[in-house]
């Protein structure tokens, strides 16, 4: 793992959906055996490059996510390795039942990419905001879970996927992100990110809460707060050693998520510090809501998903802690 | 057609139903109906049209076979145990506690099944992505999968129906077990196919043969060899079958699963046994 932070809270000039297009080019180019199913969404994820490029190893399903899933396991079965995409909402709940048992169940490594997840759906509203997306794979006892915060990471991410020989699960922010990571920065599955030192809070956010969590750091520090801040790109398997020593070392930890805190990220860390050092945590994400429409911006400020909201939760936090 | 080939798949289809029998008596209850139905296609398959190597299961260029009507998983054992992949008396553990043969066919679990079913719909998808997968990588595997007449109530099945004709997988052949009976009754009255399943895979772009006794290993095995010579799309060929064939207490019913009496077992083992040395004495 070697990545270079920016994390200047600038809007990128790309579409965060070309990291995952840009992997899957050179990885096609190497490995006849890597292929992808779509289900009517290249226009949306830009995987028509692929089918343009590598027409043998591209593939459409049209709107028909459960034979897609099916197909994506029995090719699996094969020796093929095959990552499948639909929007977040319907990779998750559309294709689950054979998500949970061709893939999971049969032991096949399908990848399943998940987009525009939680608020990141916006002006598809609330049949297309998938707040529960994480939960269900969650459940899937043998599957990674990943929550993506940008291109340079939904790159790495993609091409580790790939030799990963477990059913996976990774949601992705399609279009407009904000730079987190330097280009050529490297992760590990399973693996944390620690952003920022610091010793009175942690901050444990993923996907677009890092750069909310980065600018809670910055408005932390600024009333003498030092916080640290953690990119927890991979729900499932949970970095437990990175979550317990921050809970042994800032006494409190904030989380933060574009998805249902009573089944997500946040849940696990309770669950795991509950269990191995009940230290006080406060939970930003979506509180038992349904979706809704409108720009991402908005929507974010609707389900308290700002720094703003994670500064507040920060201090809720700490003075637990004193308490 | 060659009679000697007819008959040697005549006495391993008695010997399925008889294998069959015992593997679900070890048990003392399970899906009857729906295995006994499948018998004689088994036969012609893993007998006369797959190419298959019971010691070298996963040999990659084999013929595939999926179960996707997956509580039939006690048809399957029985021939697979008749054709060597394990000692046929390893399957009387069927579901007790820590066996390799469950209800449904699992992958991970029986040697030579290919893929996991149970879900009703999902063998369907799962096939058809083994006949993909293998064209891709340019293999000659053929992929045979049986799916039920009830299972066909899922939309699962219509999906992958359109998306094998949309790709031409003429590697593909969907057996489908017509018995006429789903869990709660006659299919007809549970849920109806309209103007029929086989017109339905017909308006779906498939190569359609209806074969009328789905039970009569020579009519499936020339409906299997037309479906080899079929090029550019996949064949469906709809079986017309009795549930619960050759078994006596669940013949006459057509019942989709079935707890027998021990003497209801014996009868019936001995009726099968009796069946088998009549076959073998066939000119």
């Amino acid at each position: 793992m070697s990545f270079t932070l920016i994390g200047k809270h600038e809007k990128d000039s790309r579409a965060n959906r070309d990291g995952y297009v840009e992997a899957m080019l050179e990885m096609m180019a190497e490995n006849p055996k890597l292929v992808h199913i779509d289900c009517d969404l290249m226009g949306c994820i830009n995987t028509g490059k692929l089918l343009k490029a590598f027409p043998a190893q591209t593939f459409n399903a049209g709107i028909a996510e459960q034979n897609a899933m099916g197909v994506a396991s029995g090719m699996a079965a094969t020796g093929l390795t095959v990552f499948a995409h639909s929007f977040g909402c319907f990779a998750a709940r559309r294709m689950f039942d054979q998500a949970f048992l061709a893939a999971g169940y049969s032991e096949l490594p399908v990848h399943v990419i998940g987009s525009d997840p939680g608020v990141c759906a916006a002006f598809n509203g609330a049949t297309h905001m998938p707040f529960e997306d994480c939960a269900l794979y969650m459940n899937i006892p043998n599957a990674v879970v990943i929550d993506s915060c940008d291109f340079a990471q939904t790159k790495a991410l993609t091409r580790k996927l790939a030799a990963c020989g477990s059913p996976s699960y990774m949601r992705l922010i399609r279009k407009g992100f904000t730079t987190v990571y330097a280009d050529g920065s490297d992760f590990e599955i399973g693996k944390g990110v620690t952003l920022r030192d610091g010793k009175d809070v942690t901050i444990i956010a993923s996907g677009i809460l890092v750069d909310e969590a980065l600018k809670a750091e910055e408005m932390l520090a600024a009333k003498g707060i030092s916080a640290r801040v953690i990119d927890m790109h991979t729900w499932k398997p949970l970095d437990e050693e990175l979550v317990l020593r921050a809970a042994a070392e800032t006494g409190c930890i904030v989380t933060a998520e574009n998805h249902q805190v009573g089944t997500g990220l946040g849940s696990a860390i309770t669950n795991l510090t509950s269990a191995k050092n009940p230290v006080p945590v406060e939970r930003i994400g979506i509180q038992n809501r349904f979706g809704q429409v409108g720009p991402q911006d908005f929507l974010m400020q609707q389900y308290n998903l700002t720094a703003e909201d994670i500064v507040a939760a920060a201090l809720r936090a700490i003075a637990r802690r004193q308490g | 057609m060659d009679k000697q080939k007819l008959h040697e798949l005549r006495v391993f289809a008695t010997e399925i139903r008889l294998e069959t029998l015992k593997v679900i008596a070890s048990r003392g209850f399970g899906h009857v109906g729906g295995s006994m139905s499948m018998a004689d296609a088994m036969a012609v398959l893993y007998g006369e049209v797959m190419h298959i190597d019971p010691k070298n299961p996963h040999w990659e260029d084999r013929d595939w076979f999926v179960l996707s009507k997956g509580h039939g998983g006690p048809v399957m054992y029985a021939t697979l145990g008749l054709k060597g992949y394990y000692p046929m008396e390893s399957a009387y553990t069927l579901n007790q506690p820590n066996t390799d043969f469950p209800s449904h066919t699992d992958r991970s679990k029986t040697i030579g099944v290919d893929l996991t079913t149970g879900s009703l719909g999902q063998g369907m998808s799962e096939a058809i992505g083994a006949a993909l997968g293998s064209r891709v990588q340019n293999r000659p595997s053929r992929v045979y999968v049986a799916v039920g007449d009830g299972e066909c109530d899922e939309g699962q099945i219509w999906e992958g129906a359109q998306f094998a004709a949309h790709y031409k997988l003429d590697n593909l052949v969907c057996l489908v077990d017509n018995n006429g009976r789903q869990l709660d009754g006659a299919v007809a009255d549970v849920m109806s196919h309209g103007k029929g399943i086989g017109a339905k895979f017909d308006a779906f772009g498939w190569n359609v043969i209806d074969v009328a006794d789905g039970n009569d290993v020579e009519q499936i095995l020339g409906a299997l060899e037309q479906a080899k010579a079929c090029k550019g799309k996949p064949t469906c060929l709809i079986l017309n079958t009795v549930k619960g064939k050759g078994a006596t207490f669940a013949e006459p019913s057509g019942a989709h699963s079935s707890q027998p009496t021990k003497e209801q077992w014996d009868e019936a083992i001995a009726a099968s046994e009796a069946a088998l040395a009549a076959v073998k004495n066939e000119k």
